[in-house]
């Protein structure tokens, strides 16, 4: 073999473990999941192999399916919105700050480290019936029993936000530190406002950081099931939900494939579509 | 003015960041028989409750064992491909790279499904190895982005002076590159087991009856009460895994200003 085709090997060789886990264990599962959900789950508890459109009608039809699909995505996007709002001015700040910007960054990126299932539980002792906020409302007289303030959507939101906010603060920062101040600086002494330059000039430059935020807290809330357990009431069930009741309790896997499948497609077509118009890179940079 | 508003506001986004997380903190010390508030007084009984929890301490041992399995899998996979894309020209890297990435931007649920019930048609049943195998694959994205991210700083003519020096390719890997990308690695290998360790909604759908991490130990103690001993627990969770990406943090650091003096 010549020394050139050797060359031309040695990165494959150097990708195949990589690329090979990768098929075996998320691309041919996936391909697999997709015709096991036209296989039936008879009473037996046996597979029936075949191609039975039964398990997706069920998906596809049952208004109890579709009103939690609805569901899931609203709450997906009151989230993502909150993490806009909440994010965008605290990403601004570090950005534009004269302080350490390192050390600001580092503080907020904290709370991603901690455990995720810790973070969910400690809102139960914020706000739970001996939480800190009765407990604090009751030794001030405000109230003499105490409120029950978990387990709704609320609550559920509120500790999707907690979870994701970082994710938004990151990739908008991001962005923000690619914009050369000049521009800003420039817009302000051809006589705009701090408020109009920032509204034309700093705001739609950093949309992609903000895109790019907003597409990771939809995708990772729509995707949950753990904060709907821990945060939620028995009726704010998410999808996630439904695809491990129908895994795990329910034993139905091929119904449980074509659930993971929907949940897959809706997700899926809005990375497809953040891909089309703004690429992968801008998502990259944010998480790498 | 505006300036102004906008730091009150990110003041309080960092409260809000950090509240929660400091009341457990708080809680875990407090002496009262129902661990939450009122604060009756600071104690160490919860912690050592939980030192004396039998069920918690395998759990702990399983998280530790899974989480250096999967760093260790995941980052010499995650290294590899990382040099080839660096370092080479690979035709279609674009491609290459999206399909590396997939398990993350692929809803976990949805990658658990799939994971499991291929294996188990493949009949590998619910088990430490499908465990390992999911978490391998999860992970193994977050390595590549950060090794890659990191190996791209590392300078080529370094290497191409041993090599004109007379070093073979073999010695210039081992003596010259290998010893630059070792923070690279280290940070790679420290991620991979912080993900792994806090991983709970993959590991849900795989772990075997019976054996708990210390997450979904965590989950399962929820069901019942909130109790004083998983304050206790959250305020060691939260020790390890901010202290170790800081200790990664500070590794990178000294490697890279022993090399610069």
């Amino acid at each position: 073999m010549s020394v050139e085709a050797r060359e031309a090997r040695q990165p494959w060789i150097l990708l195949s473990p990589a690329l090979g886990a990768v098929t075996l264990l998320l691309f041919v599962p996936l391909a697999f999941i997709l015709v096991y959900s036209f296989w039936l789950r008879t009473a037996t508890g046996a597979d029936q192999v075949g191609f039975y459109l039964e398990n997706w009608r069920e998906a596809l039809s049952d208004a109890f399916y579709r009103d939690i699909l609805i569901n899931t995505l609203k709450i997906a996007a009151i989230t993502t919105i909150v993490c806009a709002l909440m994010g965008y001015p605290a990403a601004y700040f570090i950005a534009r700050s004269k302080g350490n910007k390192a050390i600001l960054l580092l503080l907020l990126m904290l709370p991603f480290w901690i455990s995720y299932i810790i973070r969910t539980m400690s809102w139960i002792n914020i706000l739970g019936v001996s939480g800190a906020f009765n407990s604090a409302l009751m030794t001030l007289g405000v109230i003499s029993e105490p409120i029950q303030m978990l387990y709704n959507e609320t609550t559920v939101i509120l500790g999707l936000v907690h979870f994701l906010l970082p994710f938004m603060v990151l990739n908008v920062f991001v962005s923000l530190e690619g914009i050369d101040t000049n521009l800003e600086d420039a817009a302000n002494s051809l006589g705009a406002t701090k408020w109009q330059s920032f509204l034309q000039v700093t705001l739609p430059l950093s949309l992609p950081g903000l895109a790019a935020g907003g597409l990771l807290c939809f995708v990772l809330g729509a995707g949950t099931y753990i904060t709907p357990i821990v945060l939620g009431g028995p009726t704010d069930a998410m999808f996630a939900n439904l695809v491990f009741e129908a895994i795990i309790t329910q034993l139905n896997w091929p119904l449980g494939s074509a659930l993971s499948l929907m949940l897959l497609a809706v997700l899926g077509t809005l990375v497809l579509i953040y891909n089309r118009y703004l690429g992968m890179a801008q998502l990259m940079k944010g998480l790498g | 003015m505006g300036w102004n508003l906008i730091r009150t506001w990110t003041l309080l986004v960092y409260l809000f960041m950090f509240l929660p997380v400091a009341v457990v903190v708080l809680l875990s010390f407090n002496a009262s028989q129902f661990g939450s508030f009122p604060m009756t007084g600071f104690s160490l009984r919860w912690f050592i409750e939980l030192s004396q929890n039998e069920a918690i301490l395998r759990a702990f041992r399983t998280s530790i064992v899974l989480g250096l399995m999967t760093a260790t899998i995941s980052t010499t996979l995650g290294v590899l491909a990382s040099l080839a894309l660096v370092r080479y020209r690979v035709p279609g890297a674009n491609v290459i790279s999206t399909l590396l990435i997939a398990p993350i931007l692929v809803p976990e649920v949805v990658l658990a499904v799939a994971l499991l019930l291929f294996l188990n048609f493949m009949s590998i049943n619910k088990s430490f190895t499908l465990l390992l195998a999911g978490h391998v694959i999860f992970t193994l994205p977050f390595v590549i982005l950060v090794v890659q991210a990191r190996l791209v700083s590392i300078r080529r003519d370094v290497e191409e002076a041993a090599m004109s020096l007379g070093a073979s390719p073999r010695q210039t890997f081992f003596q010259i590159t290998l010893p630059l990308m070792l923070p690279a690695v280290l940070a790679g290998a420290l991620f991979a087991f912080t993900i792994s360790f806090d991983d709970i909604t993959g590991t849900l759908f795989w772990k075997p009856g019976g054996v708990e991490t210390v997450p979904t130990q965590i989950f399962a103690m929820l069901r019942n009460s909130i109790s004083p001993e998983i304050n206790a627990l959250g305020t060691v969770m939260i020790l390890l895994t901010v202290g170790l990406p800081l200790l990664g943090l500070a590794i990178a650091r000294s490697a890279s200003t022993k090399r610069g003096s």
